[in-house]
């Protein structure tokens, strides 16, 4: 391959990602390709009921079944002074009162709180052994009424959860009491509300939820297996809770993992209690969850029932905008169930709107279902779906055109300060949406309309503008180190898990160090070898985070190389410029390779230089939250309904995104086709049900829960309308979430567009054939009375 | 997966014998259903009696006006026949749009029509096209082999041989699926005889039926609008989270009325 230093490789150009071939023919090595010789085998008992008081679980017969080396539950846990897991989110009311916060041990002990949970686990000699035995472990429990959704959770006299929080409601956040709104609304021409759902989903990786746990009983040290999106919190827990907190007693690998979307990045009850049955049993013990305990024990995503009301001039402008969230966080307060809906969809909950006042209000409550927590997008998702559907709510009940309605609303001089505190650098929204206008042909739509009418078949189209706040935790290391045959390894603290981290970053370091594309790889996914405060990879970081770490190490290998080149080719480090990968000066020039070599030999280094080319270098934001990056975008969606059945079509998709500069073009649109296609299957395909008295998942295979495929969608046609980011000396912003932000609110307009001539306004999501027929019909009868 | 004991027979008898001495044995065909419902643990047959070593349940043959399929042969087959695609070209367009390539490799048109599932497509061409059931004990008229939920005429020991179709002069099959699985939420087989004419429809009730209303008003005039009017009661329709059975009456309907449309009625 031509990996000399050039255009082709560099950032910015569309390079194939170099990871492919190795994934697509099979090479990745996930968590339940591990088997360590000797190991025995895990299955779980989980809880039948949603919500039950524990009385006590008894593995005497299933200790007797062939092979079973050992059943345990949490009391067994809890004899072991094994501790628990806490929430560590602490966000307060507007009194100042600290949030309610669980202490979780990985198996219960008290109650049973969701159908799924696990509360025993069998280990035996093999897997259909402890399958077998699992059944034979008798569960004594007294059921509870079940509190399935958050407004159950909140009824006087509901059932608690949790003993000691008898209301259910984990926190009542604000930011601010209603009065400054109160009085907008009083000025105020016009006042538009909406109330809607954004609907709970599962986040579905295509690699189910596993572990292998080694313990090596010699050096008292245990290895684990487990898909993460970067293992240190994992490894830390564990260490935490079976360890004493002693981190070098734990090892965590995870080669591969097969999708994350959030939902991987949390600490599990299930690899806990994997580890610690390795550890009580001393050897080897490997639990392979399949797709149905998956679908139960996944943390779930979304889950909010929402109620909102703009105040608006006469023209339009917004005045004020109130919110009233209600978020289902389910049977545990998780590490980001409540923060979730409150910071991470709250610290952009007025869009990329111009909103000067705000009173923002979200109950987070606690319900006997999966506990909710990040899921692409992780709260920002809900937000802009709830502000972006009323500004075109309003505008259709004022009359004014919707895409002149949200220029009049766009925030438009940055920086721009919003209500929640946050410091929005960039954009130019007008600029996106016009751009996206342009790709999917607007203007031409009413002929389109009437193409479809012959058929007929209703048209719709529908847009949506949307802004997410990117970057995540505000620190992350990243070290370069030169091997002995001249490649430069990365040692990550960010874990890809299908973004193509491994390109680019070839691609920034064939830039920044003139390294050959072919020459750069990816060391990630060892806690042993991953550098100290490696956070990993979640809320579209990787691309400010990991890159900027990476320059920041970059950077100082060059300096230091002009300084020896300088000295080898007796010329002020000044002098010796650094370009192609070389550094040049008059007397000569001297590859980086030949630079790092040199480097460990002290003879050839300036006096007092330490021996060595490698860096660590640790990025850290200046401003933690405030200066994280914006994503943005303008999406469009046309779609067609089948008045007689409710089948909708996807026709079209244009997405104008602003992920600031563009690393690899071609990885960004595949991010951008992934996250459109998960917001269209929450927003058309993904009807997640829960009885609501029983509180058992009524669709938790896929005969049932429906995941969206490549037939629902067109080609999609992404374009980049960027603005950089001034946050980062790269200017980027995040590209993997900004789809699941856009595509649920564009198509819901666009399907409600195609049948607004019937009379029908709101349809809650997904929008299912029956719903949409069910609404059509609701509406007829409507119109005749 | 319980454990069970596998039997592989070389003939009908054997297999009929080797289930009636099991205890719970199954008759496995292409195990599209059953093999997942045991892998769930929902099924624990202690004998899977394995038909696909069975001399002649495979193959496709057609003579006169008759199309004939063997029980064991697979979806596929029937999709890829030039054979069927001449002489029922619904019938071999049907049999390529079950589930997925994985399934139409696999699963039989035996294994279809005997587990009778609500929402299976085969049964509507069986009952819509008046095919006659052949076993290894007799023969059964299509009218007279679907029974109820999951619920056929086969005895115990009763296996299917083959399906005989009589060649109809228009047909076609139109299925509105289940969002999730692909299933037919409501599917429609439409076949004209000369002025006859059956439909069948799967997925709406608890087994696949003929709507004699719609059949009547199709043999004086075979066009779709002929049976715009015909609604049917929503009474015994099916009823799940993904279609109410007032949704399942209007597409019986719908989906009649274009299946006709598609015969060129």
């Amino acid at each position: 391959m031509d990996s000399t230093f050039g255009e082709k490789f560099g950032i910015g150009q569309p390079v194939r990602r170099k990871e492919d071939q190795r994934l697509l023919k099979g090479g990745g090595k996930y968590t339940d390709d591990v088997s360590i010789p000797g190991q025995a085998h895990l299955a779980f008992v989980r809880a039948a009921v949603a919500h039950a008081r524990l009385k006590g679980i008894d593995g005497t017969a299933a200790l007797k079944g062939p092979g079973v080396l050992g059943v345990f539950s949490g009391k067994d846990m809890e004899a072991d002074g094994i501790g628990r897991v806490i929430t560590d989110a602490a966000l307060k009311d507007l009194s100042g009162k600290v949030m309610f916060r669980t202490k979780r041990l990985a198996m219960p002990v008290d109650k049973i709180r969701y159908a799924g949970e696990p509360i025993a686990v069998v280990v035996a000699e093999t897997a259909a052994q402890a399958r077998d035995a699992a059944e034979l472990v008798q569960v004594d429990y007294e059921e509870l009424p079940a509190v399935v959704t958050a407004r159950q959770g909140l009824a006087k006299g509901a059932p608690a959860i949790h003993d000691e929080q008898p209301d259910n409601l984990c926190l009542h956040y604000e930011n601010a009491t209603s009065e400054a709104y109160d009085a907008a609304a009083k000025q105020a021409a016009r006042i538009a509300s909406i109330e809607l759902v954004n609907n709970r989903v599962i986040p579905v990786p295509m690699e189910p939820k596993c572990c292998v746990a080694d313990m090596d009983t010699k050096s008292g040290r245990l290895t684990f297996y487990a898909p993460t999106q970067g293992g240190r919190r994992v490894q830390g827990a564990v260490a935490e809770m079976l360890f004493g907190g002693d981190g070098d007693k734990v090892r965590h690998v995870s080669d591969n993992t097969g999708g994350g979307f959030g939902t991987r990045s949390k600490i599990y009850p299930e690899i806990l209690a994997t580890c610690y049955a390795a550890k009580k049993l001393g050897r080897a013990v490997k639990w392979s969850g399949d797709r149905s305990e998956t679908m139960v024990s996944d943390l779930h995503g979304r889950d909010q029932v929402d109620r909102a009301e703009l105040a608006l001039d006469a023209n339009g402008k917004i005045l004020g905008y109130k919110v009233e969230m209600l978020a289902n966080i389910g049977a545990w307060v998780t590490e980001n169930g409540a923060r979730l809906p409150i910071d991470g969809g709250g610290r952009i909950v007025g869009g990329l709107y111009d909103i000067p006042v705000l009173y923002f209000s979200c109950k987070a409550v606690m319900t006997n279902t999966v506990p909710t927590d990040t899921y692409r997008g992780a709260g920002r998702p809900e937000a802009n779906f709830l502000i972006d559907r009323l500004v075109e709510k309003a505008a259709r009940e004022m009359g004014i055109d919707i895409r002149e309605m949200r220029k009049r609303n766009y925030i438009t001089s940055f920086p721009y300060r919003t209500q929640m505190g946050l410091t929005i650098d960039s954009g130019n929204f007008a600029k996106c949406q016009d751009e996206a206008c342009k790709t999917i042909g607007w203007d031409d739509f009413p002929a389109r309309r009437k193409q479809s009418e012959a058929r007929g078949r209703l048209r719709g189209i529908g847009m949506t503008s949307f802004i997410e706040g990117s970057g995540g935790r505000p620190e992350e290391t990243m070290r370069l180190r030169f091997e002995k045959d001249g490649k430069l390894s990365v040692i990550c603290g960010t874990f890809s898990h299908g973004q193509g981290h491994a390109t680019v970053y070839s691609q920034l370091l064939h830039d920044k160090l003139g390294m050959p594309f072919d020459a750069v790889s990816l060391i990630q996914g060892d806690t042993d070898t991953a550098p100290e405060g490696a956070a990993g990879t979640f809320g579209s970081r990787s691309s400010q985070m990991g890159s900027m770490a990476i320059i920041g190490a970059a950077n100082i290998i060059v300096e230091k190389g002009k300084k020896i080149a300088g000295h080898l080719l007796q010329a002020p480090p000044t002098e010796v410029k650094f370009e192609g990968g070389n550094f040049v000066a008059r007397a000569g020039s001297i590859s980086i390779t030949e630079i790092a070599k040199a480097a460990h030999d002290p003879a050839k280094l300036p006096e007092g230089m330490e021996p060595g080319l490698d860096e660590t270098f640790v990025y850290k934001r200046a401003n933690g939250r405030d200066d994280m990056n914006y994503p943005n975008g303008c999406h469009i969606c046309e779609v067609e309904v089948d008045p007689e059945t409710g089948h909708i079509e996807i026709l079209d998709f244009a997405a104008a995104d602003d992920c600031g500069f563009v690393l690899n073009p071609l990885i960004v649109h595949g991010q951008v086709h992934g996250g459109i296609a998960q917001g269209i299957g929450q927003a058309l395909t993904e009807y997640l049900v829960y009885d609501e008295e029983t509180g058992q998942l009524l669709t938790g295979t896929f005969m049932d829960y429906g995941m969206p495929r490549a037939h629902h969608f067109p080609d999609m046609k992404a374009v980049f309308s960027p603005t950089m980011s001034t946050n980062n000396d790269l200017g980027v912003k995040g590209a993997g979430e900004a789809g699941a932000c856009g595509a649920p609110t564009a198509f819901v307009h666009a399907v409600l567009d195609a049948l607004r001539p019937l009379g029908v306004e709101h349809i809650e999501m997904p929008l299912t054939p029956n719903r949409v027929w069910q609404a059509i019909q609701a509406a007829k009868r409507k119109g005749a009375a | 997966m319980y454990a069970f004991n596998y039997h592989r027979p070389k003939s009908l008898d054997e297999a009929a014998g080797l289930v009636a001495k099991a205890e719970d044995g199954k008759l496995v065909a292409g195990g599209m259903t059953l093999l997942p419902s045991m892998k769930l643990r929902l099924a624990s047959p202690s004998d899977l009696v394995d038909l696909s070593s069975v001399d002649g349940l495979k193959g496709i043959t057609v003579s006169g006006k008759t199309v004939t399929i063997g029980a064991m042969t697979r979806h596929v087959d029937v999709h890829t026949s030039a054979d069927v695609q001449k002489a029922i070209p619904a019938l071999a367009a049907l049999a390529g749009g079950i589930g997925d390539p994985s399934v139409r490799n696999r699963g039989t048109m035996g294994g279809s029509v005997a587990n009778s599932d609500p929402a299976a497509d085969y049964p509507s061409a069986v009952l819509g096209l008046g095919a006659t059931v052949e076993t290894n004990k007799r023969k059964i008229a299509a009218d007279d082999f679907f029974k109820g939920l999951f619920e056929t005429a086969l005895e115990p020991g009763e296996i299917i041989k083959a399906i005989h179709y009589p060649v109809p002069d228009a047909a076609a099959y139109e299925k509105f699926p289940q969002p999730a699985s692909g299933y037919a939420m409501v599917g429609a087989f439409v076949a004209r005889f000369g002025k006859d004419v059956r439909v069948a429809i799967t997925g709406a009730k608890d087994h696949v039926f003929r709507v004699p209303e719609m059949e009547k008003a199709l043999a004086a005039n075979f066009k779709a609008d002929a049976i715009a009017g015909i609604k049917l009661s929503e009474d015994d329709m099916l009823s799940d989270i993904h279609c109410s059975a007032d949704y399942r009456a209007h597409l019986v309907s719908v989906i009649a009325k274009r299946a006709v449309a598609k015969a060129g009625g």
